[in-house]
C-alpha cells in the first residue's frame, strides 16, 4: 500500500529530522506525522515557497479510544501552484489534549480549531479566542469523543417519551377491539 | 465640544429572513457603517459526524443529503467517492457519467436558489418566482430518475442505484433548449440594472489573500480572481472528458460572484449536453459483489449471490484499516470528505468538510468598514448553506 514519498514528504522529513514521526501514502494520499511542539513549523514550512501549500482546507480531528496517545489531529493543505494535496497529523495524548494553534500561520484555522474544541476538548495553545461553536455554550463534555453515548435528549414536547433509540414505544391506551 | 465616539451593537438573526437559515450575527456599528461583525453559528448543529459512526457506510449515504440540502447530489458524490477510494473500487463509466450529468443539473438548481433568494434580499420578488419555477423543472427531472425531488438517495457505493429511465434523457433536453433564454432574460434584467449594479459593485470585497487565509472556495474564491475549481485541478468521476470554462472575477466583489455564478449554470448547461451526448453503454453499478448488491434475476440463480446480498444487507462493505480524504465542487465550493476506518463495517469518524463554514468565517473580513445595508447583500453573495455550516 506505501509507495514512494512525495518529494514535500522528503523536505519535511529532512527539514524536521527526528519531529517527522511517520510518512505514508495511503490510496495516493500523501501523510506526514509531526511531533505535537513541532507541528505548527511544519505547517509554516510547506506554506511558504517554494512549496506553497497556502490553502488550509480543513482541519479536524478524530478519537482513537481507547488507543494511546488518544487523538490525531488532522490539517489538510492545498497548494494551488502544485496542484497538490497534503496531509500533516499529530498526535495528543488523552491526559494532556492540548496542540499548538495555527492561527498564526493561517486565519481560517480559528473556527476549525474552536469545533475541535468543542467536540473533541482539544486546547489549542495560543488561540484568541476559544470557545465553543457549535454546540450551546453550557453544554458539557465533547460530543465527539469515542465514549461519549449517542442517546436522545428529552425535549419539552408535550407528551414526549424519552426513550433509548432500540428500544419500542409501548402503546399507549387500551388496544382497539374489532367489532 | 466634541462628541464621544459610541459604537452600537446590533443582534441581526437568528430568525432574520435574509441569513438564509438561522445564522446570527452581532454587529457593532457605528452609524450605519460597520465597524466588526461576529458570526454566531451552530443554530443547526444535528451532530450528523457523530451519528455516522453509528451506522453503516451504507445507511450513511441518507444522512448526507441533509447536509447541504440544496446540492445533495454533490453531497453524495463527495461521500460515495471517499468510500470508494477507501475499497479500491472501479465505478463503471456510464454511472460516473449518470452522476456529472446529475451533479451539473443541480448545480444550476442550487444556483437558482442563490439568484431567486438574492432577488429577494434585494427587493426583486419577481426573480423569485421566476427561478423556482426553473427550479422546479429540475426537482422533476431528480424525481424522474430517484423518486425524490431533493434528498434523492441514487448514487450507492460503486455506481447509483438504477439506470436513467427512458424519458429522462429527452426531458433533459427539452428543459436545456428553453433555459438559455431564461437566463438571458434574468441577465437582461438584472445585469446591467442600475439598481442591481449598485448594490453589488465594490460591495462585499474579498482580496485575494483574505481568501486564500480563511480556505474560501468555489464561486466565491474565484469572485476573487482564482480559478481553482475541483473538477479541473483534481478531476474525479470522468470529469476530465468535458469541456467548459471555469470563470473567474477580477475585484472580488459581489457583482463579480454575481457574474462568475451566472456563467457557471451556462457551464453546467454545457457539461449536461456533452455527457447526454457520449453517455456510453453498460452497467451502472460495480460487479463487485462484496460492495455492490447483485442484480435481482441473479439471486433466484446462485446461491452465492443469495450470500453476498445478504452480507451486504446486514453487515454492509468492510472497508480496509485507513484513512482517506475525497473531494467535489460542490456549488458552494469544496466539499470533502475525511473518513478513518479501522476495517470494521462502520466508519471510526467521518468528517465533512463544509464549504460555506469556511466561505463564512471570511464574512467578517467581508463586511468591515462597508454599510449596514450591505450586510445582506454579502451574506447573499456567498450563498451559504446553514445546513452545510452546521453539520
Amino acid at each position: 500500500m506505501t509507495t514512494s514519498l512525495s518529494p514535500v514528504q522528503e523536505f519535511l522529513a529532512e527539514r524536521l529530522g527526528e519531529a517527522v514521526l511517520e510518512t505514508h501514502g495511503f490510496r495516493g494520499d500523501a501523510t506526514v506525522v509531526v511531533a505535537r511542539e513541532r507541528v505548527v513549523d511544519a505547517l509554516r514550512e510547506v506554506r511558504d515557497e517554494p512549496w506553497r501549500f497556502e490553502v488550509l482546507v480543513d482541519l479536524t480531528a478524530w478519537d482513537r479510544y481507547p488507543a494511546e496517545p488518544r487523538f490525531e489531529v488532522v490539517y489538510h493543505l492545498l497548494s494551488l501552484k502544485r496542484r497538490e494535496r497534503l496531509r500533516i497529523k499529530t498526535r495528543v495524548p488523552g491526559h494532556d489534549p492540548t496542540a499548538p494553534s495555527a492561527v498564526s500561520v493561517f486565519a481560517g484555522a480559528n473556527w476549525f480549531e474552536r469545533e475541535v474544541w468543542d467536540l473533541f476538548g482539544i486546547r489549542f495553545q495560543g488561540h484568541p479566542n476559544l470557545t465553543r461553536i457549535l454546540m450551546p455554550d453550557d453544554w458539557e463534555g465533547h460530543p465527539l469523543r469515542r465514549d461519549f453515548p449517542l442517546t436522545e435528549e428529552p425535549v419539552e414536547f408535550h407528551g414526549h417519551v424519552p426513550k433509548v433509540p432500540s428500544q419500542i414505544v409501548p402503546r399507549v391506551g387500551p388496544a382497539r377491539e374489532d367489532p | 465640544m466634541t462628541l464621544a465616539r459610541e459604537t452600537l451593537t446590533l443582534n441581526m438573526g437568528p430568525q432574520h429572513p435574509s441569513t438564509h437559515g438561522v445564522l446570527r450575527l452581532v454587529l457593532e456599528l457605528e452609524g450605519e457603517v460597520v465597524v466588526n461583525c461576529q458570526p454566531v453559528i451552530g443554530y443547526l448543529h444535528t451532530g450528523i459526524e457523530k451519528e455516522m459512526e453509528n451506522r453503516t457506510y451504507h445507511q450513511n449515504i441518507a444522512l448526507v443529503d441533509r447536509i447541504e440540502y440544496l446540492s445533495s447530489y454533490h453531497e453524495e458524490l463527495a461521500y460515495c467517492m471517499a468510500v470508494e477510494k477507501l475499497l479500491g473500487v472501479e465505478v463503471p463509466k456510464r454511472a460516473q457519467y449518470i452522476r456529472v450529468l446529475l451533479c451539473e443539473l443541480n448545480r444550476i438548481a442550487s444556483h437558482l436558489v442563490w439568484l431567486g433568494t438574492t432577488g429577494i434580499d434585494l427587493n426583486v420578488s419577481s426573480l423569485l418566482m421566476y427561478c423556482f419555477r426553473d427550479r422546479e423543472r429540475i426537482l422533476e427531472l431528480s424525481e424522474m430518475v430517484s423518486g425524490q425531488r431533493m434528498m434523492p438517495g441514487y448514487f450507492r457505493i460503486g455506481g447509483v442505484a438504477a439506470d436513467l429511465p427512458e424519458e429522462f434523457t429527452p426531458a433533459v433536453r427539452r428543459f436545456l433548449e428553453e433555459f438559455p433564454r431564461r437566463l438571458d432574460e434574468y441577465e437582461a434584467m438584472l445585469t446591467d440594472n442600475l439598481i442591481w449594479r449598485r448594490r453589488h459593485e465594490g460591495v462585499a470585497v474579498l482580496s485575494r489573500e483574505d481568501a486564500l487565509a480563511y480556505g474560501v472556495t468555489g464561486p466565491t474564491l474565484r469572485g476573487s480572481g482564482i480559478p481553482y475549481d475541483v473538477r479541473k485541478a483534481f478531476p474525479y468521476s470522468s470529469y476530465e472528458e468535458f469541456e467548459f470554462d471555469v470563470p473567474t472575477g477580477e475585484h472580488g466583489d459581489a457583482y463579480d460572484r454575481y457574474r462568475v455564478r451566472m456563467e457557471e449554470m451556462r457551464q453546467s448547461r454545457r457539461i449536461v449536453l456533452q455527457a447526454l451526448d457520449r453517455l456510453p453503454d453498460g452497467p451502472v453499478l460495480t460487479a463487485d459483489r462484496k460492495v455492490a448488491l447483485p442484480p435481482r434475476a441473479e439471486l433466484v440463480r446462485s446461491m452465492e449471490a443469495v450470500i453476498h446480498q445478504f452480507k451486504l444487507v446486514s453487515e454492509g462493505v468492510h472497508p480496509p484499516k485507513g484513512e482517506v480524504y475525497a473531494a467535489v465542487e460542490s456549488p458552494r465550493g469544496e466539499k470533502g470528505y475525511y473518513i478513518v476506518s479501522d476495517g470494521s463495517n462502520r466508519p471510526v469518524r467521518v468528517r465533512v468538510r463544509a464549504p460555506s463554514f469556511s466561505n463564512l468565517q471570511a464574512l467578517p473580513a467581508m463586511v468591515r468598514g462597508g454599510m449596514l445595508a450591505d450586510v445582506v447583500v454579502a451574506i447573499a453573495s456567498i450563498d451559504i448553506v446553514l445546513g452545510d455550516v452546521d453539520r
